[in-house]
């Protein structure tokens, strides 16, 4: 039932995959340049970028659950680049935020962080993405060994969780999307952690998952 | 935007509706007859073949000298919560608003209530082009050319009593013509308020169109009120019925969350929304962010009715 690539076709799989995740900044760039996103387009591209940052949050969270219970350890070679792309959608949003929002008024960003608790929340989400980028590569992995990489890194369940709250604050009063979000990170957590109680620390390894 | 240079229209030559819309069903019919010979059937346009409702509108003193924003914009980038709460909803959805046949009722502390036909309150007073600027508790503004008359002009023929101290207005609240009505977003219908003395300002319109025509139906349709000094939300859309009140009235908003959106919700730099700063603001089509005027702009006019008040507690 399982479907089992050889390495080549893996290799293909993640060049698509790669591909795919391009297309909602593509589909930002173009409706940008042909005028396409409505009145306001900056406040569309805040919440595109916002909402992909949560989306690609959630889909690298998904991919272990996933891996175990369609029996396709394969799905964890994509986990890394899917990570990277959630950090690639948080930098659009900041980037958007400090440009295109607050026009690199930085005493006045410095306000907005300390006094509106959703932009602090969604700025503390952003720096905390940081090191996990930094600690993406083969090298980092090796460098902080397979336990403490792996604690540092379940820092996304952390980042995820307040990503959603910057969400619910933001909206006036129409929290759907925000709790559709807040129940999907909920459920992939407790599917972690119900997973994690009947494994061996080896399938856990990063060095094995990532590695390539 | 340069659509509402009209030139000047004597009334008597506005077609009356009854024809223009004889002559409207007569173009569909002839259009659809014409791509039926598959003639090109697409250099029709039954748009130019009427006169807009208000084309002669007078052009009113009270209008700002900023430039409007596009009608495209103003007619697709609304909220209007009864057809969904995303920004596009309304102009996706409200089709199913129904604006004609349409009553207002005008009642409550008075001595002539009465129900209005919309066709009586197109009549009612010389209807005026208005530009207001529209600035949104969200943040975003535009310039919008409205069509309407002072909501005293409708308000004192009702012969408000001394009790009458406030004017609550109510929004239709048809599910089976507003499909946002379904989610219990806000505690429908939707209820707005002035108090009287606001109601009764020359600023406060009753609004019957933009743009020179009658309302779009995702802005209000047919009748709905405009008060340029405060936040949109305060400027009730679609209404049925005006009340006069002795007590304040429980506004949508307030009631759904009281401390941030207050009775008055008068535009205001310098108090912030407990979320976010109300200090700048997106002008719709343009790139940066300018500053949010004090009662947006409108303080000459309307800062002497909160004399006295702090307006940070009545925010």
């Amino acid at each position: 039932m399982a479907f089992h690539p050889t390495p080549r076709q893996v290799d293909f799989i993640k060049a698509m995959v790669f591909a795919a995740c391009l297309l909602p900044t593509a589909r930002l760039v173009w409706g940008f340049t042909t005028d396409s996103l409505g009145a306001n387009p900056i406040e569309y591209i805040t919440r595109a970028t916002g909402w992909w940052t949560l989306a690609f949050l959630a889909i690298t969270l998904a991919v272990t659950p996933a891996r175990r219970w369609l029996s396709m350890p394969w799905l964890l070679r994509l986990r890394r680049m899917l990570g990277l792309f959630a950090f690639f959608h948080a930098c659009q949003h900041f980037t958007t935020y400090v440009w295109l929002d607050q026009f690199f008024d930085w005493p006045g960003m410095l306000v907005d962080i300390a006094k509106r608790p959703f932009v602090t929340v969604g700025f503390a989400a952003f720096v905390l993405l940081v090191p996990l980028a930094v600690t993406s590569t083969n090298a980092m992995v090796r460098r902080l060994g397979a336990r403490r990489w792996q604690r540092l890194h379940r820092l996304v369940y952390g980042i995820a969780i307040l990503g959603v709250i910057h969400f619910w604050w933001l909206v006036k009063k129409d929290v759907t999307e925000p709790a559709i979000f807040a129940a999907v990170i909920a459920s992939l957590l407790v599917a972690r952690l119900l997973g994690r109680s009947g494994t061996s620390g080896a399938s856990r390894s990063p060095t094995r998952g990532v590695a390539g | 935007m340069s659509s509402h240079h009209s030139p000047i229209v004597l009334s008597s030559e506005i077609t009356p509706r009854s024809m223009f819309e004889g002559r409207r069903a007569f173009l569909r019919d002839a259009g659809f007859a014409l791509a039926l010979a598959g003639v090109g059937a697409a250099a029709l346009r039954p748009g130019d073949a009427h006169a807009k409702a208000f084309d002669g509108a007078r052009k009113s003193p009270f209008s700002v000298n900023e430039p409007a924003t596009p009608f495209k914009d103003v007619t697709t980038y609304n909220n209007f919560y009864e057809f969904g709460t995303g920004k596009d909803d309304p102009a996706e959805r409200a089709h199913t608003l129904k604006p004609r046949p349409w009553t207002l009722s005008v009642e409550g502390e008075c001595a002539k209530p009465k129900r209005w036909d919309l066709d009586e309150l197109l009549k009612l007073a010389a209807v005026e082009e208005r530009i207001y600027r529209m600035r949104c508790v969200e943040g975003w503004s535009m310039v919008i050319p409205w069509n309407g008359y002072p909501l005293a002009e409708l308000l004192k023929r009702a012969e408000p009593n001394a009790r009458a101290k406030y004017v609550e207005f109510t929004t239709l609240a048809d599910p089976a013509q507003m499909p946002g009505i379904r989610t219990a977003v806000l505690d429908w219908p939707y209820v707005e308020g002035l108090r009287i003395d606001e109601a009764m300002h020359p600023l406060t319109l009753l609004t019957l169109g933009l743009y020179g025509d009658l309302l779009p139906n995702q802005n209000g349709a047919p009748v709905r009120v405009v008060v340029p000094w405060k936040y949109g939300f305060k400027s009730a859309k679609s209404i049925v019925r005006i009340r006069f009140t002795e007590q304040e009235p429980r506004t949508a908003w307030n009631k759904a969350i009281p401390r941030e959106y207050g009775f008055y919700s008068n535009v205001n730099p310098a108090v912030d929304h407990p979320r976010w700063s109300q200090a700048r603001e997106r002008r719709i089509g343009e790139f940066g962010k300018r500053a949010t005027l004090p009662f947006n702009g409108y303080g000459e006019q309307v800062a002497g009715l909160y004399a006295g008040m702090d307006l940070r507690k009545f925010f």
